[in-house]
C-alpha cells in the first residue's frame, strides 16, 4: 500500500495513540515512536507497528506515533486507519488487517 | 437461558472504554458504530471495533455491534466488520418495519458464507425508535429466526411522537413500552427498555429500572458503566423471594411425584404460571 498523502488517525486521549503518516521523498520507511511507557513497552509497540505496516505492505513513508498507553489492538487499528487514509483506500482487505 | 439484563453501550471510537468495559461485567457489551461515532471517524472506529471484538477479555460476554442503518453509506461496511469480527449479535438502529430486518438478514447470510461462519450464527436485535417501529413491533420481532430481542430507544421515538421525556411515571413511554414488550413476548424473544441518559441521577435511573422490571422487560440498554451494577442489584431477587421460589418448586415437585395436578402452598394454589414465575426468580438469583 502506497502512502500518497498526509493523514492522521487516533487521539491523544489516555489509552489511545495518534498516528501521522506522510509520503517520503527519500523512498524509505521511517517510523518514530514516542510514548509515556517507552521504557516498559517500547519494544512491544514497535513490534506491533512494524508487523501492522508489513501486513499492509507499506515500504516507504514516514510514520510518527504518539502513544498514550494504548493496548496492542488499538495500536494496530490506528496504524491501519492512518495508512488507509494516507493511501486513499476505502477497501478493507481482511488478509492485511487480521 | 442467557441473561440479558444489561446491554452496555461502548463508543466504537473510544479505546479507553473499548479496553475496559468488560470490567463492569455487563451481560452484553454493545460496540457502537452509529450515533457515538462522528462521520469522519467511522472508518477508524470500524477498525477499533473489529480488533476489540477479538480481545480475550470479552470471551465470556455477549458481543453486540450497533451498525449504522443500511441505507446510509456506512451500514454495509459496519456489517462486514461485525460479521467478520464474529460479533454474536448485530443491533440495527431505527428499525421501522420487518422489511428492514429481512434486508439485513439477506446481507448477513451472504457475509457469513463469504467469511466462513455457519449460516444463522449471527443474531439480531432491532431497536425501535419511531411510531412506525412501535406499530410494527410484532412483525419486526418475528421477521427472522435470528431475532433474539427488540429494544425500545426513547429519544428518537419521543421526537417522532412530538413530545419529550418527563420524570416520574413517564406516561409518554407507556404505549411504546407495552407494545414492544408484548411483541417480544409474543415472539418469544427478549425486550430491552430505553437507556437512561442522566448518568449522575441514580435515583431517577433506579426508578426507571423498577418500571422496566415490573412491566417485565429483561433489562435495559445502558449508557454508563456505573449503571451496570445498579441495574443488576435492582433485578436480583430478594432472599425472601428466593426462599419462596424454592418452596414453590419443592411443592410442585412433590405434587408431581405424588401424581397430584394441583397443590397449595401457604393456602395459595400452585399452578403452572406460579411455577414458571418461581423458575424465573431462581434463574435471576443464579445470575445475580
Amino acid at each position: 500500500m502506497k502512502i500518497v498523502k498526509e493523514a492522521i488517525a487516533g487521539t491523544l486521549e489516555s489509552s489511545d495513540l495518534l498516528v501521522k503518516v506522510a509520503p517520503s521523498s527519500a523512498r524509505t520507511l521511517d517510523v518514530t515512536i514516542r510514548s509515556e511507557v517507552i521504557k516498559q513497552f517500547g519494544k512491544q509497540i514497535r513490534r506491533v507497528v512494524t508487523e501492522t505496516l508489513n501486513k499492509l505492505e507499506v515500504s516507504e513513508g514516514t510514520v510518527v506515533i504518539e502513544d498514550k498507553g494504548a493496548l496492542d489492538y488499538a495500536v494496530q487499528a490506528r496504524v491501519q486507519a492512518a495508512v488507509l487514509r494516507g493511501a486513499n483506500s476505502e477497501e478493507l482487505n481482511w488478509e492485511q488487517l487480521s | 437461558m442467557k441473561a440479558r439484563r444489561s446491554m452496555l453501550f461502548v463508543p466504537g471510537d473510544n479505546p479507553a472504554m473499548l479496553s475496559t468495559a468488560f470490567v463492569y461485567k455487563p451481560d452484553s457489551v454493545m460496540f457502537d458504530l452509529e450515533d457515538a461515532v462522528s462521520p469522519r471517524e467511522k472508518d477508524s472506529a470500524r477498525l477499533l471495533v473489529f480488533h476489540a471484538l477479538s480481545l480475550a477479555a470479552y470471551k465470556d460476554i455477549e458481543r453486540v455491534v450497533r451498525i449504522n442503518r443500511l441505507d446510509s453509506e456506512y451500514g454495509l461496511k459496519d456489517l462486514a466488520v461485525a460479521v467478520k469480527g464474529r460479533a454474536h449479535v448485530v443491533r440495527l438502529p431505527k428499525t421501522d418495519s420487518a422489511e428492514d430486518i429481512r434486508e439485513l438478514e439477506a446481507h448477513i447470510t451472504r457475509l457469513e458464507k463469504e467469511y466462513g461462519r455457519p449460516t444463522g450464527e449471527t443474531k439480531l436485535i432491532a431497536a425501535i425508535e419511531s411510531a412506525s417501529g412501535v406499530v410494527n413491533a410484532l412483525t419486526i420481532a418475528t421477521a427472522s429466526p435470528r431475532m433474539i430481542a427488540i429494544a425500545l430507544a426513547g429519544f428518537d421515538y419521543l421526537v417522532d411522537m412530538q413530545t419529550r421525556r418527563s420524570s416520574g411515571s413517564e406516561p409518554e413511554l407507556f404505549y411504546a413500552r407495552a407494545a414492544v414488550l408484548h411483541s417480544a413476548r409474543a415472539a418469544r424473544i427478549d425486550a430491552f427498555d430505553v437507556a437512561y441518559g442522566d448518568v449522575n441521577d441514580d435515583e431517577g435511573f433506579l426508578r426507571e429500572v423498577q418500571i422496566a422490571k415490573q412491566l417485565g422487560f429483561n433489562g435495559k440498554s445502558l449508557v454508563h458503566p456505573r449503571q451496570v451494577e445498579l441495574l443488576h442489584r435492582a433485578y436480583a431477587p430478594t432472599q425472601t423471594e428466593l426462599e419462596r421460589a424454592k418452596r414453590v418448586i419443592a411443592a410442585a415437585e412433590a405434587a408431581h411425584r405424588n401424581g397430584l395436578g394441583v397443590v397449595s402452598l401457604d393456602g395459595k394454589m400452585i399452578d403452572p404460571p406460579v411455577i414458571h414465575e418461581a423458575e424465573l426468580v431462581l434463574s435471576r438469583g443464579q445470575v445475580a
